[in-house]
């Protein structure tokens, strides 16, 4: 019965595959609102990087869900993980190259993960990715050292004041006789690094929120212990 | 330029098809972790740079490495804590 079903499964992944081949050429996407969204974007938000100005400006509604979503699948991660006695065996610590690479790369790696984010509105990336590389970044030390305590406390507060500051963002608009998620601030000149209103300030918040959730997540994975 | 595309997409399958297919879990992961920057460089061919970004840091990065946490917790990789 199970393997029918697997059966099944593929077949119509295959069948939609196929069909996704057939019609369509590839890098050749059929788009209707993105021309539109293409040449309004840089004058209505402001932000070089058009991505940006869809996942914040036009789909910010979108974006606070997701940031939900993945709020919820931490927390109960971090509930089941938690309750299951850690911290009883650590590892044994790194060795010396690991220990002193650990150290020598993190502010490399901070670097690189806030300048993602903070250029978020103007190249490539943004808060999720930049997020994801701090949460490694955190990481690294952690698997050098996996003695050293993490203060998930202070993750915690991180992350909430983080994704409270991006929803006060997005209310503010009301005040200002916009729509929730809208962006506000000034819009400034295209291309420069203050500019684009509110989008850069969110992705911040994004970022430290996504950055906080992922490293308190891999601290709680980390210090558990296999049961043997 | 097709070539490359098609190159990726065979690193891709041989690199899925050999996660599937390796006895060692580690190594497993691995090759999960090539097929994700394999991915992500076809999203840089198909000018997406955003999406490569994210395949490369969530995919490659982050989901490898909750694998590998997750291989540890389950008893199906050791470390060798003998030396220091």
């Amino acid at each position: 019965m199970r393997k029918a079903a697997a059966l099944l499964f593929t077949l119509g992944l295959l069948f939609l595959l196929s069909v996704m081949f057939l019609r369509f050429e590839l890098g050749q996407a059929p788009m209707r609102i993105g021309k539109d969204i293409l040449a309004a974007a840089p004058e209505q938000v402001g932000a070089a990087n058009i991505v940006t100005s869809v996942v914040l400006g036009y789909r910010g509604l979108d974006t606070l869900g997701e940031i939900a979503i993945l709020f919820t699948a931490a927390t109960a991660t971090g509930l089941i993980l938690s309750g299951l006695g850690g911290g009883q065996r650590r590892d044994p610590e790194g060795g010396f190259i690991l220990r002193h690479g650990a150290d020598l790369v993190f502010p490399f790696l901070m670097l690189v993960g806030m300048y993602i984010v903070v250029h978020g509105h103007l190249t490539p990336g943004g808060g999720f990715q930049g997020g994801v590389v701090l949460a490694a970044a955190f990481f690294l030390p952690l698997l050098a050292r996996p003695s050293r305590a993490v203060s998930h406390s202070a993750l915690g507060w991180i992350e909430g004041l983080a994704g409270a500051s991006f929803i006060v963002i997005g209310l503010w608009a009301l005040t200002l006789d916009q729509a929730f998620m809208t962006p506000w601030l000034h819009q400034g000149v295209l291309g420069e690094l203050f500019s684009a209103g509110t989008l850069p300030l969110l992705y911040l918040a994004l970022g430290l929120k996504v950055g906080a959730e992922l490293a308190s997540l891999l601290a709680h994975l980390a210090e558990v212990e296999a049961s043997e | 330029m097709m070539m490359l595309a098609a190159l990726l997409v065979l690193i891709m399958l041989i690199a899925a098809l050999a996660a599937l297919l390796l006895r060692n879990a580690v190594a497993a992961v691995a090759a999960f972790a090539v097929v994700s920057l394999a991915l992500s460089v076809l999203f840089v061919w198909l000018r997406a740079p955003d999406v490569a970004l994210t395949e490369a840091a969530v995919g490659g990065g982050l989901s490898s490495l909750i694998l590998a946490l997750a291989l540890r917790r389950l008893g199906l990789w050791r470390v060798g804590g003998s030396n220091e």
